[in-house]
């Protein structure tokens, strides 16, 4: 088979992990080799879906021994079959990093013969990227289920980010369509890693030679919208492993359709790309701006309001915390009003020192002041007769045309 | 009001700055020669490079509004634009006059001009760290055309610099008709005249017979990559073109229709 169909097999049966981040490898180019990390991490090309093309993402084979139904290569799937040689993967990320197309290689694989004899080959590749190819670009490595302690340890010596994959937001989501796979096997790998690493920042604290182990983190995926769990049920699921792995990032993937099973929505039904957009905003809220999970979602509200963003959404179910006055609030609560981000809230606290702020300032500062101004108090507010109800501040904001996710532009997707 | 012209350099920039403060000038207006029209009452100042000059008024900036105030006023001086270089001149001298700090009033219109011009700039910078192709020529030399909107290459010369540290390369800015050039120890800034109009070009391809052997089959397989790893259904073209606007497309391997 030519390289060129291998290729065109291979990316496509990987291009359903969606994990395409390069940020946070800390390799330097000090020996004259090929590559180096960048800090914030480089897209060099986005797919017509909108998605960014940071690294070479691909299979070693599509070869699997499993038979996963939401997995386009699961065994019992007619479809063409490919494998690469390990020199094939070596020259096509080297070729294509020299000529600046990628940031680096993402590597996963079917599993064929067993956990380990896959996870070898992969093993094998980064290493003879590193050692022989003297690359320093970032290598994404998928961890393969099953494989031993060893194997997994030894990669994470080569890679920059490792990941492996829940699928499922629940044991029981997976149970039904995975019988083969649990996240036990998920959890084992995760956590030498994770255990590694904090063993390894120990010793750097002491130790000036400390070899460099997954410097990115782990990852992990979970598949939206194949099994009925709620958006309550995914991001506790997320919660918890960012706790207890100490992950970078859960990446949340709308499922599409790729086999007729009666288990699973048909062939041909839409991606649900808009409640993927509302699982990540979650997740930004409990990472950079200072929410529980337990906040946003719980058992009132176990599921996420797709007409309107979750920072709103808390808003507006919390009337007793606003309105804030943004010339005298603490950092964090100015991070919880809606419309205003992270730069802009630091830019606010920074500007107030000259002087109170006013509405025209905020505004060219960046603040969203269709969504915040319902919510803030600052130099010009003008005191009204009547504070409106949280429901006639929500049919404002969506009245306004400035709102990005109004329900009348869903026809887009 | 008087009016200052300057040579449209960094040194001519702050040697403006200098002479602000020599001359005791009130609200000066400053603007580059190659925008200046002269008015009927003539009375523009023409301001000298002057390195020496330029120097004080950069290192007393420096104390002033530190290394990352410094990258803002390079950043912002590289977008080539005139409502920017009057910001900086303005901003400048209200750092010697009320000192550093003002670098965190946003709610100050010249900083706020400033900043946003420099972020601007940073991210015309990030968007060549990414666009940028190399091809590779039949002498080993991977060559790349790039058409930025602001002046970056000297923004992206270390990143390349450090990045490509084993293969010889050439960055061509074909509209400011100057690149950046790494011959395997150290880069530098070249001038090269292009017989063909190179800022013309629909495509950035380079023709076939300089082209190594194998530059082909990669520019083939990138190509076949890029679609490949596409999700039909997930298209999204609103997207797509926001992220990668259709001025930068002939640049890109992967966009460009030509093919070799």
């Amino acid at each position: 088979m030519q390289i060129e169909e291998k290729l065109n097999i291979l990316a496509d049966a990987a291009k359903y992990d969606v994990s395409c981040a390069s940020s946070g490898g800390t390799r330097k180019n000090s020996g004259k080799g090929l590559g180096n990390s960048h800090q914030s991490g480089i897209c060099h090309s986005y797919t017509e879906d909108g998605r960014c093309v940071s690294l070479l993402k691909i299979l070693l084979t599509n070869h699997c021994i499993y038979d996963c139904a939401f997995c386009v290569s699961r065994r019992s799937n007619d479809i063409r079959r490919a494998a690469f040689k390990v020199q094939e993967v070596v020259d096509l990320t080297i070729n294509f990093y020299r000529r600046n197309y990628i940031e680096g290689l993402f590597l996963s694989s079917g599993i064929f013969k067993n956990a380990d004899y896959t996870m070898e080959r992969l093993l094998q590749i980064v290493k003879k990227l590193r050692t022989e190819e003297r690359f320093h670009g970032y290598i994404h490595l998928k961890t393969i289920p099953g494989a031993s302690e060893q194997l997994v340890r030894e990669a994470g010596l080569y890679a920059d980010r490792m990941s492996i994959n829940l699928e499922l937001p629940t044991e029981a989501g997976l149970k039904q369509l995975a019988p083969e796979k649990s996240h036990e096997e998920v959890k084992k790998p995760l956590d030498w890693v994770n255990k590694s690493m904090i063993q390894l920042n120990g010793e750097r604290q002491l130790m000036r030679r400390v070899p460099t182990f997954v410097p990115a983190g782990q990852s992990t995926q979970l598949v939206v919208g194949a099994t009925a769990e709620s958006d309550k049920d995914i991001l506790y699921t997320a919660d918890r492993f960012y706790r207890d792995y100490g992950l970078k990032r859960v990446y949340y993937s709308g499922y599409i359709p790729v086999s007729e099973d009666h288990r699973l929505p048909a062939i041909g039904s839409h991606p649900p790309l808009l409640r993927e957009n509302r699982l990540y905003q979650t997740d930004w809220l409990m990472r950079f701006y200072g929410f529980e999970v337990s906040e946003l979602l719980n058992d009132d509200h176990p599921f996420l309001d797709t007409a309107i963003d979750p920072k709103l959404s808390w808003a507006l179910r919390c009337p007793q915390v606003f309105p804030i006055d943004v010339n005298t609030a603490e950092y964090r609560m100015i991070l919880r009003v809606p419309g205003i981000g992270v730069g802009s809230a630091q830019k606010i606290v920074q500007a107030r020192k000259f002087g109170k702020l006013r509405f025209d300032q905020l505004r060219k500062i960046g603040v969203a002041l269709n969504r915040a101004r319902h919510f803030i108090w600052c130099a010009d507010s003008v005191l009204s007769l009547r504070e409106p109800s949280p429901m006639e501040i929500r049919q404002r904001i969506l009245a306004s045309q400035a709102y990005r996710f109004s329900p009348t532009q869903l026809s887009l997707f | 009001m008087e009016t200052y012209v300057f040579d449209g350099s960094l040194t001519g920039l702050l040697s403006a700055v200098f002479i602000a403060y020599e001359r005791r000038s009130d609200a000066v207006k400053v603007v580059s020669q190659d925008r200046y029209q002269p008015d009927l009452l003539g009375g523009g100042i023409k301001i000298d490079a002057d390195s020496r000059q330029a120097d004080r008024v950069w290192k007393g900036l420096a104390k002033r509004v530190g290394a990352a105030g410094l990258n803002t006023f390079y950043a912002a001086f590289l977008g080539e634009d005139a409502q920017g270089y009057q910001s900086l001149f303005d901003l400048s001298r209200a750092v010697f006059d009320r000192g550093g700090d003002i670098m965190e009033d946003f709610g100050n219109v010249q900083l706020l001009f400033v900043s946003q011009l420099a972020r601007k700039v940073h991210r015309e910078k990030h968007r060549m760290e990414a666009f940028v192709r190399f091809q590779k020529t039949a002498d080993g030399l991977f060559t790349s055309f790039v058409a930025p909107d602001y002046n970056v290459l000297p923004l992206i010369r270390r990143h390349f610099t450090d990045r490509y540290a084993d293969q010889r390369w050439l960055i061509y800015d074909s509209k400011r008709k100057y690149g950046l050039y790494y011959d395997g120890d150290s880069t530098a800034e070249v001038e090269i005249e292009f017989s063909g109009p190179t800022g013309k070009m629909r495509t950035s391809s380079l023709p076939e017979n300089v082209l190594a052997e194998d530059e082909g089959l990669y520019q083939r397989l990138w190509k076949g990559y890029f679609n490949h790893t596409n999700i039909a259904a997930r298209k999204n073209t609103k997207l797509h073109i926001r992220h990668i606007p259709k001025r930068y497309w002939r640049y890109l391997t992967e966009k460009s229709d030509l093919h070799l």
